[in-house]
């Protein structure tokens, strides 16, 4: 029996076209992924996320655990709300999941974590909780939206009690803030500016049918992945994961190696792959030719095979063929050929992202 | 439940075929295919004048999610393709019956049109692939 978001009846009623997403019944579209992609881009859209895992941390500890659990360092977040993107490590330096941390106060933090990774992240948290004075707890019956968009916040604000709204305006980027049993933060996994939202799970069919009333489109698990894609955003699963580091998944920014005495959990590899450099990284290619490259397509320069594509799509914004690709470090260089079902297909290496914001941002290497 | 036409023939394969007047015959892509697919981005549909054994690859319709191999219905020679689909693949969703064909070609045997399935057997091929 599949999971069901507290959001499923909308779907239907909004004409969802539903899949199975990792046990959970999604919306893959609601009639075109691409028109969802540019509603996202130039206007609002709205996607369900409530399979996504929210874990509290809490207790006297907290703080020492995540400076031991995480590359990123939570001593960055001075302000109540502020928000941090890292990675997790195993002891081996390999990633079991990407997460963000909202600071709340000094023994309270809160943890996003993925849906399709929950169970062995929530083990994995428990039992690096063991040595510390904390408690991990996730929190169950919320639904969580993400309305994201250039016109997201002005039309959220449209719905929400002025109490809501007076939090939504003081949000900077990558801040979030507890209001009313909800929580809303600025954030997201498109490029574009936006709300993700947390509500109790029977506010949540209210709420995201008063969106639509005011011009939000839904948008599906289809714009999701291309939308993240031309943001440059990593997907869990895909692009990386338990045999891969961060420096070789281009998010090598998300360790602090300050101070030097901090041991979190996989510095050991971590450092020595800052030393001594990676043998792999994860980049961008755009098809220079028509195309769409596909996850475990060949990616070759000079004949030669030096890795393959990750992720790959077409990009609505760009109207080419854009794709990650985990390569031979040694070999980046302007071009590469992605081999896709028999045929070869002309590319450039680009530094991510490809889209922010709206416009086109990649720079080639 | 998607569109089924009773005046066309199918395929297992998901494609369709409609008997012209002039006696050529047009092929396009189901609207449960299309369904399927999602947003669809390119067409490479074949070569005016090329010959085709029946269930031979003919064309590739790529989408978003997934490319996918066309099969020839039929033996024939491709006779006109639809020059809209390529600059504009997206009619193949919108409407896949009628903007959205995709060639049409003249059959080594015209009775090969019989031995297609009709809109009720394909009902049934299209249930169990739900299903």
């Amino acid at each position: 029996m599949s999971n069901r978001t507290p959001l499923y009846e909308s779907h239907l009623k909004a004409g969802a076209k539903v899949v199975d997403f990792h046990g959970w019944d999604m919306p893959v579209n609601y009639g075109s992924q691409i028109e969802e992609h540019h509603c996202v881009r130039k206007d609002a859209g709205v996607f369900d996320v409530s399979h996504m895992t929210i874990v509290e941390v809490e207790g006297k500890d907290a703080r020492a655990f995540l400076h031991h659990l995480v590359p990123n360092n939570v001593d960055k977040l001075k302000n109540t709300g502020k928000a941090l993107y890292t990675a997790m490590l195993s002891e081996d330096g390999g990633i079991i999941d990407d997460l963000i941390i909202y600071y709340l106060r000094d023994d309270f933090y809160r943890l996003v974590v993925n849906s399709a990774t929950r169970e062995k992240d929530l083990a994995w948290l428990q039992k690096q909780a063991r040595s510390f004075h904390v408690t991990v707890t996730e929190r169950l019956g919320f639904a969580m939206l993400a309305v994201q968009g250039p016109h997201a916040i002005e039309k959220v604000k449209q719905v929400v009690s002025p109490e809501k709204m007076a939090v939504i305006d003081q949000l900077k980027p990558f801040n979030g803030l507890p209001v009313d049993h909800w929580f809303i933060a600025r954030t997201g996994y498109t490029g574009e500016d936006g709300l993700e939202i947390t509500v109790p799970a029977n506010q949540a069919p209210a709420f995201f049918e008063a969106l639509l009333k005011v011009g939000v489109h839904p948008c599906g698990l289809g714009a999701r992945d291309t939308l993240r894609l031309e943001a440059g955003m990593n997907l869990y699963g895909q692009d990386m994961d338990e045999t891969v580091t961060p420096l070789e998944s281009n998010i090598g920014w998300t360790i602090a190696w300050e101070p030097l005495d901090r041991q979190f959990i996989g510095r050991k590899i971590s450092e020595t792959q800052q030393t001594e450099g990676v043998k792999r990284i994860l980049v961008g290619i755009l098809l220079t030719e028509r195309g769409i490259p596909r996850t475990h397509d060949k990616v070759m320069v000079n004949g030669q095979d030096v890795g393959e594509i990750t992720s790959g799509t077409f990009s609505p914004t760009l109207e080419k063929g854009i794709a990650f690709a985990r390569i031979q470090a040694s070999v980046l260089g302007k071009h590469c050929v992605v081999e896709s079902r028999g045929k070869l297909l002309q590319g450039e290496f680009v530094k991510l992202p490809f889209v922010r914001n709206g416009k086109p941002v990649f720079q080639p290497y | 439940m998607s569109n089924i036409p009773s005046n066309l023939r199918y395929t297992k394969t998901h494609e369709w075929v409609r008997k012209e007047n002039d006696g050529s015959f047009t092929i396009g892509i189901t609207d449960h295919a299309q369904s399927l697919l999602g947003d669809i981005v390119f067409v490479d549909a074949p070569k005016v004048g090329n010959d085709y054994a029946a269930g031979k690859e003919c064309c590739v319709i790529e989408s978003v999610k997934a490319a996918s191999d066309i099969y020839m219905p039929m033996a024939g020679k491709v006779k006109a393709v639809n020059d809209k689909i390529t600059t504009a693949p997206n009619l193949v969703n919108a409407d896949p019956y009628n903007e959205g064909w995709l060639f049409k070609f003249d059959a080594t045997s015209a009775a090969d049109f019989e031995q297609l399935l009709d809109a009720a057997a394909y009902t049934a091929v299209e249930q169990a692939d739900t299903h």
